[in-house]
């Protein structure tokens, strides 16, 4: 009786913390949370919808600048695209007048020679005369723009040719009647036959199809600026420029409410490619200067695609520094919340913690029992935000089309943080439980 | 004669309460053999429950020294102050305190829990103390769902479970009818026989009668200390 061995502790400061005591400290918490069901639940919701928005705009987010991006990159990143714009003065004379007269904008075929002549580190021009017309297959029709334009059209644009071929300088010297069509007009028009060696009528004029795009996805939102644009002109059919210029003249009729408006306008657009991404800004800036000394009205716009994309990858960051800071603050009312809760916990449980103590609970024991409790509430309060989150753009892109795109990071980083909310926000409450006296506790209620 | 498992050496308790100060305990010796039965009476507040504190190592004297089984025990620190409870002493309180939530098996087995026994080997020794208090038809009931007698009856399995020096009893039958009460004195008496050390708070001169040797207190002053 009297051979006793002695008390082991102080082998090591956290001796206790065994792998299968931890298992045991899961299970006494994951029983006492249960036990609380709703009380849990409602303290976890703040974490959960916390993460699970986060996730969720991220993901919106993400995808919508993914989208963004892609259509800049397809303007061609060495790219300056110049558009005729139709003055904004001229634009109220010709609204208000019923008489009929020519109206004189854009840019011109001169303008592009200058360019090329007076401009270093510009290799290709590319010139495009768009028109607005109907299209027809026999009796299906569609409204679309054709763009009379040069062979090198796609290389220029990242565009791909899927079926058949692009016109060739040969087409465009020789002012052939073909056309290449955009993907997204083919169905349209030939539902059920493969439109290659077909004709489609605009106006009085056949073309034969040659070759039709690859689909592109939605147009860039920077084309809404141009005059002749509608959505409807999504659809775009691709004729040699030469042909265009033949058939059409310069100028071009338009009805409009009972009265005529002629327009006269050279090149609706003029690509533009630089040599290097370097030396963009600076030529854009020089075309700048180029067509300022030779048009009087602001009659033209140039947009830089590099320029797009620096912006958009701007807003993408003060984006995601709004969406981090909504994630801090909802996370820490989260916290707070658990907190609370975890503290009425305590109390509600001093007479547990006394017993423990006399049991022979030290310390450490009795804070691993309450940290575990709380880290395991936000770590599920994490794991539910996270399936909310990851499913919530699932829906969005399923109803509202929109393309969002879940980075793997997100998910893994909006845990982490809720799992750190639940030690940072546990470690009071359970200090306060710990730091009980064990007499005192024994006699609480 | 063996060793004295426990001894008191000139322990004093003093509380401070702001301007006043209580003593509680005022130079308390005594010693505890191996296997002795120990009645602690004496009238309310003379200092029974801060002496069983201090037995317990829940608490720590003001002056004078502890030797539980030959270790001072009486300025150790919160750690092994606690490490001691889990090893050595077992603790039966009036109000049972059995863990609401936890089962029969589960509340004998917290004093192991923190031992870090092997979880077999602890529901093995849990079961056979449940079966000897006799709950083997109850090992998967709570607390709630138990009469006062069995509640009682789960904390001695509790404090047999870690085979303690000594066992701690407050007012062990102070809130059961006399009925079941015997029944938990009959349980002790065995104990006895078998040859544990018990020391019991009690109020209840039946009880101390039962008890081979009682201790008096007095206004934090030992008065008699009787075996019979
Ligand atoms: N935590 C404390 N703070 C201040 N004074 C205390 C404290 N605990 C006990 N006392 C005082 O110490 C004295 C002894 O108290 P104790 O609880 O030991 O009495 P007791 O013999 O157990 O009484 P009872 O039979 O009523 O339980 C009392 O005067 C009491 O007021
Ligand atoms: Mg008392």
């Amino acid at each position: 009786m009297s051979a006793i061995n002695p008390p082991a502790s102080h082998e090591s400061a956290w001796r206790g913390l065994t792998v299968a005591r931890l298992k045991r400290a899961v299970r006494l918490g994951l029983r006492s949370l249960w036990q609380h069901r709703l009380r849990s639940l409602l303290t976890v919701l703040g974490i959960v919808f916390g993460v699970c928005s986060v996730i969720a705009m991220l993901a919106i987010g993400e995808g919508a600048s993914y989208e963004a991006q892609e259509q800049i990159k397809s303007l061609g990143s060495q790219n300056i695209i110049l558009r005729s714009v139709k003055p904004p003065d001229e634009q109220k004379i010709s609204n208000q007048g019923s008489q009929s007269y020519v109206l004189n904008y854009g840019i011109t075929y001169a303008d592009a020679e200058r360019i090329q002549a007076t401009i270093p580190n510009v290799t290709v021009i590319l010139p495009a005369r768009n028109i607005r017309e109907y299209a027809w297959n026999i009796s299906k029709r569609v409204d679309c723009e054709i763009v009379g334009t040069v062979p090198w059209y796609p290389t220029m644009r990242n565009q791909r040719v899927a079926q058949g071929r692009f016109f060739t300088d040969k087409d465009m010297a020789t002012r052939t009647s073909v056309c290449v069509l955009g993907a997204e007009m083919v169905p349209l028009l030939f539902p059920l036959e493969s439109p290659l060696g077909k004709h489609v009528r605009v106006g009085g004029d056949y073309y034969q199809v040659i070759g039709v795009m690859e689909a592109h996805g939605h147009e860039a939102k920077t084309d809404e600026t141009t005059e002749t644009k509608d959505k409807s002109a999504a659809f775009r059919m691709f004729v040699p420029l030469e042909t265009i210029k033949m058939r059409y003249g310069e100028v071009l009729m338009r009805r409009r409410s009972g009265s005529f408006e002629a327009e006269r306008v050279e090149l609706h657009e003029l690509t533009v490619k630089v040599a290097s991404l370097e030396t963009v800004t600076g030529v854009a800036d020089a075309i700048k200067t180029v067509l300022e000394r030779n048009h009087k009205k602001k009659d033209y716009q140039i947009d830089v695609p590099l320029e797009m994309l620096r912006r958009a990858e701007r807003t993408k960051q003060i984006f995601n520094i709004v969406l981090g800071s909504i994630a801090a603050i909802s996370l820490l009312v989260g916290g707070i919340g658990i907190m609370n809760i975890m503290l009425a916990s305590v109390t509600e449980r001093t007479r547990e913690i006394g017993i423990r103590r006399a049991l022979g609970a030290r310390r450490r024991d009795i804070i691993i029992q309450f940290l575990v409790e709380t880290v395991m509430l936000s770590g599920i309060g994490g794991i539910m935000g996270v399936m909310l989150g990851v499913t919530i753009p699932l829906i969005v892109s399923h109803t509202a089309g929109m393309k969002t795109i879940i980075t793997l990071w997100s998910p893994l980083l909006a845990f982490t943080i809720s799992a750190l909310v639940g030690v940072v926000f546990g470690i009071y409450p359970a200090v306060r439980a710990a730091n009980m006296d064990p007499v005192e506790a024994l006699r609480h209620e | 004669m063996s060793a004295p498992i426990v001894k008191f050496k000139d322990v004093t308790k003093t509380y401070q309460m702001g301007p006043v100060t209580v003593e509680a305990l005022r130079g308390v010796s005594f010693a505890i053999e191996p296997g002795e039965y120990i009645s602690i009476m004496g009238s309310s507040g003379c200092g029974k429950s801060t002496l069983l504190n201090l037995l317990g190592c829940l608490d720590r004297p003001t002056t004078g020294h502890y030797f539980l089984g030959g270790q001072d025990v009486s300025q150790m620190d919160d750690d092994a102050l606690s490490a001691v409870r889990g090893a050595r002493l077992g603790f039966i309180f009036q109000s049972y305190n059995l863990i609401q939530q936890l089962s029969v098996v589960e509340n004998i087995e917290v004093p192991l829990y923190y031992q870090d026994w092997p979880e077999a080997a602890s529901r093995e020794v849990a079961h056979k103390l449940a079966a000897r208090v006799g709950l083997a038809q109850r090992l998967d009931h709570k607390p709630f769902e138990l009469s006062g007698g069995q509640q009682q009856r789960v904390a001695i399995a509790r404090a047999l479970v870690n085979d303690p020096l000594v066992i701690l009893a407050d007012e062990p039958t102070g809130n059961l009818d006399s009925a079941s009460g015997v029944e938990i004195l009959k349980i002790f008496d065995e104990l006895h026989a078998q040859g544990k050390t018990l020391i019991i708070v009690t109020h209840d001169p039946t009880v101390g009668k039962r008890a081979r040797r009682t201790l008096r207190l007095c206004d934090g002053l030992i008065e008699s200390d009787v075996r019979h």
